[in-house]
């Protein structure tokens, strides 16, 4: 059984590997393809004669198009991106400076949002064929639909400028200055300022976990084994939290996958409404001001993250369901 | 015989179809759910309306989207509260925000349906193609479709609108380029069921080619499957186009809801307290995204009430 786990997880990690050459490629035509010169995805006109020449060879960019493919492929593997032409700073530094803000938010937003919809989706499915079902689907349908920026503007308005309780953009106030990673998480500030992103994510994605749970819910409730056992005169609660939520969870689980994939594309319009200081606002702000390299930088370390989420996502699954070993091996 | 014979206890889609040309029979099966559903009555009402306000929408909007309103001695009317003259107020340039929103429909409306058809044509072709001939086109195929499942999407829409000049087309057409992936996903799995059916398997042994097998006896099973994915996707370009134009790279010169929105967050509209900027536009996009929303629930409920989706 073990074997077939493995084997499941194998293949999955040969596609991540696959999805990332295939992302890598796609990113070294676009910006090769870039407008002006092949040149200017490196190299910025007000760089200096020097630095121009260092990096037409750090770059190979003298060399035919394959050449350099090959030569780009190396540097991914040992971290170069070049630098970024408006900061005149390493990329991958200024990169791995702001994921732990995108991992704080993401990570944070999916686990309130996943808490939210377990329990709302039990909620909702004890409370089966009331107005309060139906008034909690209908917010649940209407956070998915809500443009996830609209509801940040919204929150913005009310707790930052209206009642001015919460700070309205960044993840540390001005001038704050913390020595280490740890002091910026022990405080207070750090934490008020994660609040509305948080919230505003979490409204967004809470809602296929609560909706898938609620429909498992309400499948199994109708299974025989429910029935059999409040024939036995178990509670109410006993059915629904041990013996039918239980059930209900895996699929929630492995739904996982495609929830961080919504809350990459929600992470960069939230960081950009609240100014939070992440991987998403740099990629954008990096797009606008045409910085090429930390563009593709960004974009990769994005796309890494997201590969990973749903790595671990498949992991999670293969562990928790031991049929999965056995079809996937079926399904290939 | 020039028509398809469909059994009709295939998928309980078909006990809706009506005699006819499959099309036709799609068009029985999507008139017949609408008066069955109050929840897809509702969508279609929602899309009814934006439809004809895009339609009229120069009759119902007092002033151009663009223009800047000004009084009798060339003093702009900027951040007008809503009144009699200005229903939504104005911006902070003295535009007409009631105008703005009216317009917006149009380009909502353009890049939902446009996205929409590119996404259900592109996604039916590749899970009918892959789930029809299997073998090593259905493992290219379905690795293609894991691979756009595994890119970013807002991400490399962003990046590939900003490179290709930023236009609503561009953005439909980026769109169209990774979103066919979960229609493409359900089709072919439909296919495979489907194409295992007495009817196909008849058409196969006396002698009908692939592509009249596809199209003529296998797509009328999938069709509604093709409108459901298809009536999703309208409201999820919406709100990718909203996304895109609030990050700022939407068309400049095309007002949406996502440049309203846009428009008033980079002129702090909301430290001004104007919610009459902020709210419209986003009540907007939310009723399209749910209007799709529901359509696609109806359709599933009618269609499919077995379909087991995540």
């Amino acid at each position: 059984m073990s074997g077939g786990i493995l084997r499941y997880l194998g293949g999955r990690l040969a596609q991540m590997l696959l999805v990332l050459w295939v992302i890598v490629t796609v990113l070294f035509l676009i910006f090769r393809l870039a407008p002006g010169n092949p040149l200017a995805a490196y190299i910025d006109t007000t760089f200096t004669e020097d630095q121009q020449q260092g990096l037409m060879e750090k770059f190979g960019l003298d060399k035919p198009l394959w050449q350099q493919y090959l030569i780009y492929v190396k540097n991914l593997f040992i971290g170069e991106f070049g630098d970024s032409f408006l900061h005149r700073r390493s990329v991958i530094e200024m990169v791995l400076e702001v994921l732990p803000n995108t991992l704080y938010l993401n990570l944070i937003s999916l686990l309130l949002a996943y808490s939210i919809g377990v329990v709302g989706g039990i909620i909702l499915a004890w409370f089966r064929g009331t107005p309060l079902e139906k008034a909690g689907v209908t917010l649940t349908l209407m956070g998915r639909a809500a443009p996830e920026f609209w509801v940040g503007m919204l929150l913005l308005s009310i707790f930052a400028f209206n009642l001015t309780l919460l700070p309205s953009s960044g993840a540390t106030s001005p001038g704050a200055i913390y020595e280490t990673e740890w002091q910026k998480l022990a405080s207070p500030d750090f934490w008020k300022h994660l609040v509305l992103p948080t919230t505003t994510m979490a409204f967004y994605l809470h809602g296929m976990p609560l909706l898938l749970m609620r429909s498992n819910m309400l499948e199994i409730l109708q299974d025989d084994f429910i029935t059999m056992g409040s024939l036995m005169g178990y509670t109410n609660w006993r059915l629904m939290v041990r013996h039918a939520a239980r059930n209900a969870l895996l699929p929630v689980v492995t739904a996982l996958a495609l929830g961080v994939g919504y809350s990459i594309g929600g992470n960069v319009v939230i960081e950009n409404v609240f100014g939070w200081p992440g991987i998403g606002r740099l990629l954008v702000r990096a797009v606008a001001s045409a910085d090429y390299p930390l563009a593709q930088g960004a974009f990769f370390f994005i796309a890494l993250f997201m590969l990973l989420m749903n790595f671990v996502a498949d992991f999670l699954y293969g562990v928790l369901d031991p049929r999965v070993g056995s079809s996937a091996r079926a399904k290939a | 015989m020039t028509t398809a014979q469909v059994p009709s206890k295939i998928t309980p889609s078909l006990d809706l179809l009506k005699k006819g040309s499959p099309f036709v029979k799609t068009l029985g099966v999507i008139l017949d759910f609408f008066t069955q559903d109050r929840l897809a009555l509702m969508g279609a009402i929602i899309y009814a309306v934006f439809i004809l306000v895009a339609l009229f929408a120069p009759l119902i909007a007092p002033f151009g989207e663009l223009e800047v309103i000004q009084d009798d001695v060339g003093i702009w009317l900027a951040n007008e509260k809503p009144g009699p003259i200005f229903r939504l107020g104005t911006t902070n340039v003295g535009r007409d925000i009631f105008s703005q929103l009216v317009y917006g429909s149009r380009t909502a409306l353009l890049v939902g349906f446009s996205a929409a058809i590119a996404v259900a044509l592109l996604g039916t072709l590749v899970g009918l193609t892959a789930g029809y001939f299997g073998g090593w086109i259905e493992t290219v195929l379905m690795r293609l479709t894991d691979i756009a499942f595994g890119i970013p999407f807002l991400p490399l829409i962003i990046v590939l609108v900003a490179f290709l000049k930023p236009s609503i087309w561009n953005v439909v057409l980026a769109m169209a380029g990774l979103l066919w992936r979960d229609t493409g996903r359900v089709i072919r799995a439909q296919v495979l069921i489907v194409k295992e059916k007495a009817f196909v398997r008849a058409a196969r042994v006396s002698g009908a080619s692939d592509l009249r097998i596809m199209f003529l006896y296998v797509a009328p099973s999938i069709l509604p499957l093709t409108f459901l994915y298809g009536s999703m996707a309208i409201g999820w370009a919406i709100l990718t186009e909203a996304s895109v134009s609030f990050l700022g790279f939407g068309d400049p010169e095309v007002v949406s809801w996502g440049y309203m929105l846009q428009d008033a967050f980079v002129s702090q509209a909301m430290s001004r307290g104007a919610l009459y900027w902020i709210v419209p536009p986003g009540v907007c996009i939310m009723l399209s995204v749910m209007a799709g929303f529901f359509i696609g629930r109806g359709f599933e409920e009618v269609l499919f009430p077995h379909l087991r989706r995540h």
